[in-house]
């Protein structure tokens, strides 16, 4: 069949150009023209990828594509690397999700960074990480994949990082950077393994040899799996690595939507999707993820419930989302994973977005506590808003209500430990939806709390961009209605396996969907008996469990623990050992003593360079006298003369 | 017929004249003319060996050396005239610091 040409790298280099251009040019260019190129390439990206989608629906084209003669990287023995892109069935979706929604929120960045300083280097920055996210997406062969890995977490350390002059925005981007170190090092173990296991890097070729070895299961492959797991928690904030992402929250509202919710730190999932053929062969290590899933969702979704910064309340339920993605890759449920990826990728963007369109009008306000009442002043992020939240609680028929619904059905199912995931995270869906309203009523519901300074209106951009993500975020669920995630779910299967659609299928279904709608219920109920109005019921409560309240505002004290058992052991070693002994001691005694040997010397020999001319002249004269003589006496004859032979020792 | 060796001897005085005036003179321009003098006794056995051997090339080496003699009379005097300028002696123990 004849392939139509599809300029797959062309779909990652396209924004790579607009960063060049932005990164090297941009401080010189009008701002017109940086904003014309800042969203001209991630465009063209789009534009490719819908073009590839568009051929795949009407069967133009069969997936998987793998590309053909690709420039090769690494060419070592047996070892051959390349620079290969693959488009199948799971890359097409998140290409959608990425390019999408990523050139929605370039289209949001030009309202919301309108006043920035920076607001080239913002948008160099944004095409970079759209250009390392779709070498991660593209990648065919996984060392590849590592390079968009490691990028991404660059730009992100770069954005969260964008207010440098801020020292807490410094240091949150920093520790993003060093907390992700953690990961990528199990990442990198992982990939000698790999290496050293398969000799190859390439996904299909791995897959190959363990379909070859039906046998083979546990031991090594569990090793891998689990290294790969810690490079996805320290990627998609997990447990235990999950630190960074609150933190990351220091970095422009654009970027927290489109790196540290939607597409980024979604990164870990598809890693895992990507290389599940190895984790389906490892039950110990697919119940790990399970069982780290299920617990980040839970435990972030407590720490949400009592926050006050809009965006951190965001944050933690990001990574409470998360882990429901990782419950669903932990019981083997791929597509739903994928597929409530796709829907978070819809929600919390529009979430972060309308966090931002109401931060912006607050004049750059986050605590929520100053808020309220913001639906009359801001109608259209209002609406917009509440669709997300009904979404993100899981509610029918918005998107989440599928997604959510499909991971705890699959967890139900999955034997009987399933139960207890599955309880867990149905008490995480209570957790969210009342965590969500607390949000809603608290920012646009009751009295205004605080005077704002002038009220900023919704640029255009901000505001259409809200209202398609609001649709996507109602609609988009609908693509996997039906038995096995209907459509989503059968499009998917030859990626993840056929094993997804495992739907029990009749009353079982509608019982647990029950469940879940009813426990959104409870959560929405509770939020609105304690903040509808006024916060005081919800402040007699805090008073009635001080323990429990400041464990929970204290995020259970988790960033103090990791700084005395890891930062301080540290920091101490780092001071008194590699500064003090290593460095000032040890290399600085070496340097020192190299230092004074020719500071001594020099201080001997400078009497030589007296200025004085003819004194140089005269040692030029000796040295010119001592050289005629060296060659004109016959010096062997006249050491015989003397009764001296050279090299024997005398008679 | 005059001998090889005498024109190497006079060579060699005219040579050591220079490296004693270069030594001992104070006069800047005295120690310049002692150079010119030792770079003319080389010629003169440049020139003496290639008329003993007939062959050309130790004249065009004089060639050469006069012609980076004439370039470093210009610097030199150059030099010269600013050193006097700016200190108003030509005495070369006087100019012992690394600047004009």
């Amino acid at each position: 069949m004849n392939t139509p040409v599809l300029y797959l790298p062309l779909i990652a280099l396209a924004p790579f150009a607009g960063f060049l251009v932005n990164g090297l040019l941009g401080r010189r260019l009008p701002k017109a023209l940086v904003t014309f190129v800042a969203l001209l390439f991630p465009l063209i990206s789009f534009l490719i990828v819908l073009h590839a989608a568009w051929l795949v629906w009407t069967g133009a084209l069969v997936l998987p594509i793998a590309e053909q003669n690709a420039p090769a990287w690494i060419a070592v023995g047996a070892v051959h690397v390349d620079f290969g892109a693959v488009l199948d069935q799971l890359s097409l979706v998140m290409l959608l999700v990425v390019t999408g929604v990523g050139f929605l929120i370039h289209i949001y960045s030009v309202g919301y960074m309108a006043h920035e300083e920076g607001y080239w280097r913002f948008f160099a920055y944004l095409n970079l990480f759209m250009f390392f996210m779709l070498v991660l997406v593209l990648a065919g062969n996984i060392l590849l994949m590592f390079v968009g890995w490691e990028g991404v977490g660059l730009v992100s350390y770069l954005l969260v990082g964008f207010y440098y002059q801020r020292k807490s925005a410094a240091d949150a981007g920093k520790k993003a950077f060093v907390v992700n170190r953690v990961g990528d090092f199990g990442f990198l173990i992982a990939l000698f393994l790999l290496l050293q296991q398969f000799g190859t890097f390439t996904f299909s070729e791995i897959a190959a040899k363990l379909d070859a070895n039906p046998g083979w299961t546990g031991g090594v492959l569990t090793a891998i799996a689990l290294c790969l797991l810690l490079g996805a928690t320290g990627k998609s904030a997990q447990l235990p690595l999950y630190v960074w992402l609150p933190d990351a929250m220091e970095g422009p509202t654009p970027v927290s939507a489109l790196i540290h919710a939607a597409t980024m730190v979604t990164a870990g999932v598809y890693m895992i999707a990507r290389t599940h053929a190895v984790f389906d062969r490892s039950p110990f290590a697919l119940g790990a993820v399970a069982v780290i899933g299920a617990a980040t969702a839970f435990f972030a979704a407590t720490i949400g419930l009592v926050q006050t910064d809009i965006k951190r309340v965001l944050a933690y339920s990001t990574i409470s989302q998360l882990g429901y993605m990782f419950l669903g890759c932990g019981v083997a449920a791929y597509s739903a994973a994928i597929f409530h990826l796709v829907t978070h990728a819809f929600f919390k963007a529009l979430l972060f977005l309308c966090a931002g369109a109401v931060i912006h009008a607050m004049a750059d306000e986050q605590d929520m506590r100053k808020m309220g009442g913001l639906w009359k002043k801001l109608p259209v992020t209002f609406w917009t808003m509440t669709v997300a939240v009904f979404t993100i609680s899981g509610f029918p028929p918005l998107a989440a209500f599928f997604s959510k619904d499909a991971i705890l059905a699959a967890a139900f199912a999955h034997g009987s430990s399933g139960k207890i995931l599955w309880f867990v995270g149905l008490v995480t869906a209570l957790l969210t939806s009342f965590y969500m309203f607390r949000l809603w009523y608290l920012t646009f519901m009751g009295e205004p709390r605080s005077e704002t300074p002038h009220h900023h209106p919704t640029p255009m951009p901000m505001l259409s961009v809200l209202v398609i993500l609001a649709v996507l975020s109602f609609c988009g669920g609908w693509i996997g209605i039906g038995a096995g995630l209907g459509r989503f779910g059968a499009f998917l299967a030859p990626v993840t396996g056929a094993r997804t659609g495992e739907s029990s299928g009749g009353n079982l279904e509608w019982v647990l969907s029950g469940a879940a709608v009813l426990v959104a219920l409870i959560g929405w109920y509770t939020a609105h008996r304690l903040y509808f109005r006024s916060q005081e019921r919800a402040e007699k409560l805090a008073a009635a469990a001080p323990g429990a309240h400041s464990l929970l505002v204290h995020k259970y004290y988790v960033d103090e623990f990791y700084g005395a058992a890891i930062v301080k052991p540290l920091m101490v070693i780092s001071t008194y050992f590699l500064e003090w002994v290593v460095d000032k001691a040890i290399l600085g005694g070496a340097a020192w003593v190299l230092g004074g040997t020719a500071k001594f010397s020099g201080a001997l020999l400078q009497r030589w360079q007296s200025g004085n001319i003819r004194s140089y002249a005269a040692w030029l004269a000796a040295g010119a006298a001592a050289l005629l003589l060296f060659i004109l006496v016959p010096w062997s004859s006249v050491l015989a003369e003397l009764g001296i032979h050279a090299g024997v020792g005398g008679h | 017929m005059i001998p090889l060796a005498w024109y190497l001897i006079l060579s060699a005085v005219l040579f050591c004249m220079g490296v004693a005036g270069f030594l001992i003179k104070r006069n800047l321009i005295t120690v310049f003319m002692s150079i010119e003098l030792m770079l003319n006794a080389v010629n003169l056995s440049f020139v003496t060996f290639a008329h003993q051997w007939h062959a050309v090339k130790g004249q065009i080496f004089v060639f050469f050396v006069m012609m980076v003699a004439a370039a470093e009379a210009a610097v030199g005097l150059a030099i010269i005239i600013a050193i006097f300028r700016t200190r108003n002696t030509l005495a070369v123990d006087r100019v012992d610091l690394m600047k004009l």
